[in-house]
């Protein structure tokens, strides 16, 4: 099997798995329980907050445990909106984001919210003189992705959060769901107050993820409740997959650096690869796009029988964002991108992961080349 | 960051004549230590500070780590250059183009080596007016300049000064000797122990449980206090005292209003045979006049017979907001404030005595078998040795 659907979610690391099946069976007890064995429970818990907290250099209470980007992206999104909307009323985001922030965006728009939605260039990326310009004194959230989900644009979030970091009265989200450990982000003292991250996204369980909450930020819950994790998101915690998360992220961690310079080098192979196949026109900017995303259109092919055609051979590919990709729609993203309508539609994504070697790409690229070869005979 | 070199200077220690040296240098172990992983730096010690170079480690970082030190009384960061003229207008440059946020500067040179041809005041002038034709963008400001240039031309070579960053301040942990920290798991123990060990005290600390009556989370709390104490350096021994048997002996025995004084009077005593097996010269509590019942003159004046030893009391004069604030910023304030019952608040009677005095203490501890009960206590200490390792336990392979 050759797995480059990584940007959809990748495989869990065995270690992870491992810690999750221990944990389900040695702590299972509520870690809000009063007892001993509810103890050793909450134990664990903090435990787990402050190695999460160290891997990503911030402090412990500032690390809200959830159940993923959705839930992540939700939480920052309408619970900053809500709680500050005594400020003002008026939100900034891009026309590109992931669909669990834009259509977050869309219900407080039926709240009474103004939102500015900023475009992106033919590279997919917005641009600090637009975002700028739409900037108001009423503006109390700024939400943005680091990296693009669907073509891997790195967005000018630093920029962003510097300009911010004087403006005390906007609450700044960055969507890190793609980014994290594959384009290195700051967080402390960076201008960022909010930041999403996804645990399966790094070879973690499903249903875990981390919000950074900088310490001063308030949150309005999404789920109203008991006070747990700091009374920002109520229900019992989900303890093997917090535990099996901050494991994989430690694992991420120890081989980030190596790993990143492996999926560059994986991606330079793929865009010479690529470019040497007729009507083939990337979408994946040369520069300034993270390292593990390529996504190409094959003039004359859809993308869903490309995916499909590949699967034969056991290799797996995606059309666009997961949670989007069962309408039929061509990309938003590649839209926006003033791509056209059609070469939108043949548009696939190979995303990679630190695992991934260059035996892989070399027999993705051979498969790829036969395929689109017989369709093009066929569907011409 | 364009300074490749960090100049740490010494406070209080710089006046210790002949002992200087021994302060210095366990300074210099304590500084080795804090910064063990940074393999890179190169750190040497001199008669007036400890020089690091970084050698590319990040120096924000460094410089974070060195203002949890005791002992160190600020640190600059500093590039160095040649003992001539060319060269150190070289340097000033390299610093003035790097740091393109300042507007205003000033220079403040000074020749350690009388050798040097150029005075202090000659060598202002100098470089000062080297600046100004060399870069449009900066002007002189000698009250608040953006950009302090401190020039220092020693016997060996020059040491030019960016920025100053403040130190922790008092001694190195472990110059003064051993005391017995009494930790109950509240926001101002952690505090007394914290200014005790910025004294240069080695701490040792000694905390009273009464299971059932107190959980095992009310111990995990002490410890957690414990660890952040001992992140300012040393080892720190924990000692566990179970104090049950005390405590219902006490609500058996003693009017419900002496009953504090009591508990104090034999935590006192247990502390003092505690401190006697571990070296330690004296005894430090958090206590503060006349924050509770326990903490008033009398009450101190009736529970202090029992002890010869000194208490040392650092926040006797601090009002509580204060101590408060310290414990936020040592970080122990978010610990402090975990719900859990401790010895000290079960039992509580509603109506505490705030002026007991000695003789009815006596009396009334005459009903009481206090040398059984502290023996027992003592024998049953438990002693947890915190040194900031990160302790291998069933935890650390699953994360």
């Amino acid at each position: 099997m050759i797995y480059l659907d990584n940007s959809a979610t990748t495989k869990p690391y065995k270690e992870a798995l491992d810690t999750y099946r221990i944990v389900s069976e040695q702590f299972f007890a509520n870690p809000s329980s009063l007892h001993k064995l509810g103890g050793q429970s909450e134990a664990l818990l903090s435990r787990s907050r402050e190695k999460a907290a160290s891997l990503l250099g911030v402090d412990d209470h500032e690390i809200v445990f959830t159940s993923g980007g959705t839930e992540g992206n939700n939480l920052a999104i309408k619970g900053a909106a809500i709680a500050y909307r005594q400020r003002g009323r008026h939100l900034i985001t891009t026309s590109i984001e992931h669909v669990s922030s834009l259509n977050a965006f869309k219900q407080l728009e039926q709240l009474g919210f103004e939102v500015t939605y900023l475009p992106v260039d033919r590279e997919g990326r917005v641009s600090f003189e637009d975002f700028k310009r739409a900037y108001r004194k009423d503006t109390i959230l700024v939400s943005v992705m680091h990296v693009n989900n669907e073509v891997g644009t790195v967005q000018p979030v630093r920029e962003i959060a510097e300009f911010l970091k004087t403006k005390p009265t906007t609450v700044f989200h960055v969507d890190n769901v793609q980014g994290f450990a594959k384009i290195p982000l700051h967080l402390k003292n960076s201008g960022i107050d909010l930041c999403t991250i996804s645990g399966h996204k790094f070879h973690g369980p499903k249903g875990t993820g981390i919000l950074y909450v900088r310490s001063g930020t308030l949150l309005s819950p999404l789920f109203s409740g008991g006070v747990q994790e700091n009374q920002r998101r109520a229900g019992t915690e989900n303890l093997p997959g917090i535990c099996g998360m901050v494991r994989a992220l430690r694992i991420t961690r120890e081989h980030e650096n190596s790993g990143i310079q492996h999926l560059s080098a994986l991606q330079k192979q793929l865009r010479a690869g690529l470019s040497e196949i007729d009507g083939a026109v990337i979408h994946t900017p040369l520069k300034g796009a993270a390292p593990h995303i390529m996504n190409v259109s094959l003039s004359g092919i859809k993308s869903e029988v490309l995916v499909h055609a590949l699967e034969e051979d056991d290799i797996y590919v995606s059309t666009k964002s997961a949670c989007s990709s069962r309408d039929t729609e061509a990309s938003g993203v590649l839209l926006s991108m003033c791509v056209p309508e059609d070469e939108a539609k043949q548009a696939i994504r190979i995303s990679t992961a630190f695992e991934t070697t260059s035996e892989e790409i070399d027999t993705f690229l051979r498969a790829l080349k036969r395929h689109v070869q017989q369709l093009k005979i066929v569907m011409r | 960051m364009i300074y490749d070199y960090l100049v740490i200077r010494f406070g209080e220690i710089a006046i210790k004549g002949k002992n200087k040296k021994t302060f210095v240098i366990k300074l210099e172990k304590d500084v080795r230590e804090k910064l063990s992983r940074f393999t890179r730096l190169e750190i040497k010690r001199h008669y007036d500070d400890i020089e690091i170079k970084l050698n590319g480690e990040d120096g924000q970082a460094v410089i974070k780590i060195l203002q949890s030190v005791f002992g160190i009384q600020n640190i600059s960061s500093a590039i160095k250059a040649g003992k001539d003229l060319d060269s150190i207008r070289e340097g000033i440059l390299r610093i003035v183009s790097e740091e393109t946020e300042a507007k205003t500067f000033k220079i403040a040179a000074r020749r350690k080596d009388k050798r040097f041809p150029i005075h202090g005041s000659e060598l202002n002038r100098e470089l000062g007016a080297w600046v100004l034709t060399h870069c449009d963008r900066l002007s002189v400001d000698v009250h608040h300049p953006d950009l302090m240039l401190r020039v220092e031309v020693g016997v060996h070579e020059t040491r030019i000064y960016g920025h100053e960053y403040r130190g922790a301040g008092g001694l190195p942990v472990g110059t003064s000797g051993k005391l017995l920290l009494m930790l109950s798991g509240g926001i101002d123990s952690p505090v007394a122990g914290y200014l005790m060990a910025k004294r240069g005290a080695v701490i040792e600390a000694i905390h009273f449980q009464s299971p059932p009556y107190t959980s095992d989370r009310a111990k995990q709390k002490v410890i957690d206090l414990t660890k952040k104490l001992q992140s300012f350096g040393g080892k720190i021994n924990l000692h566990l005292v179970p104090f049950t048997n005390a405590q219902l002996a006490i609500r058996d025995q003693v009017p419900e209003d002496y009953r504090v004084t009591m508990m104090r009077r034999l935590m006192f005593r247990i502390a003092e045979k505690v401190a006697a097996k571990t070296g330690a010269l004296a005894i430090a509590t958090g206590e503060s006049l006349g924050q509770v019942a326990s903490q008033t003159l009398e009450s101190m004046n009736t529970i202090n017979q029992v002890t010869n030893l000194p208490i040392l009391r650092p926040l006797i004069a601090m009002d509580k907001l204060d101590i408060s604030r310290i414990a936020k910023q040592i970080d122990t304030y978010d610990i402090s404030i975990r719900p859990y019952e401790d010895c000290c608040t079960i039992f509580l009677p509603k109506a505490p005595r705030t002026r007991p005095d000695r003789k009815h203490a006596a009396h009334f501890e005459s009903f009481l078998d206090s040398d059984a009960l502290v023996d027992e206590a003592v024998q049953g200490v438990e002693t947890l040795t915190i040194d900031g390792r990160e302790n291998e336990d069933a935890f650390s392979s699953l994360l």
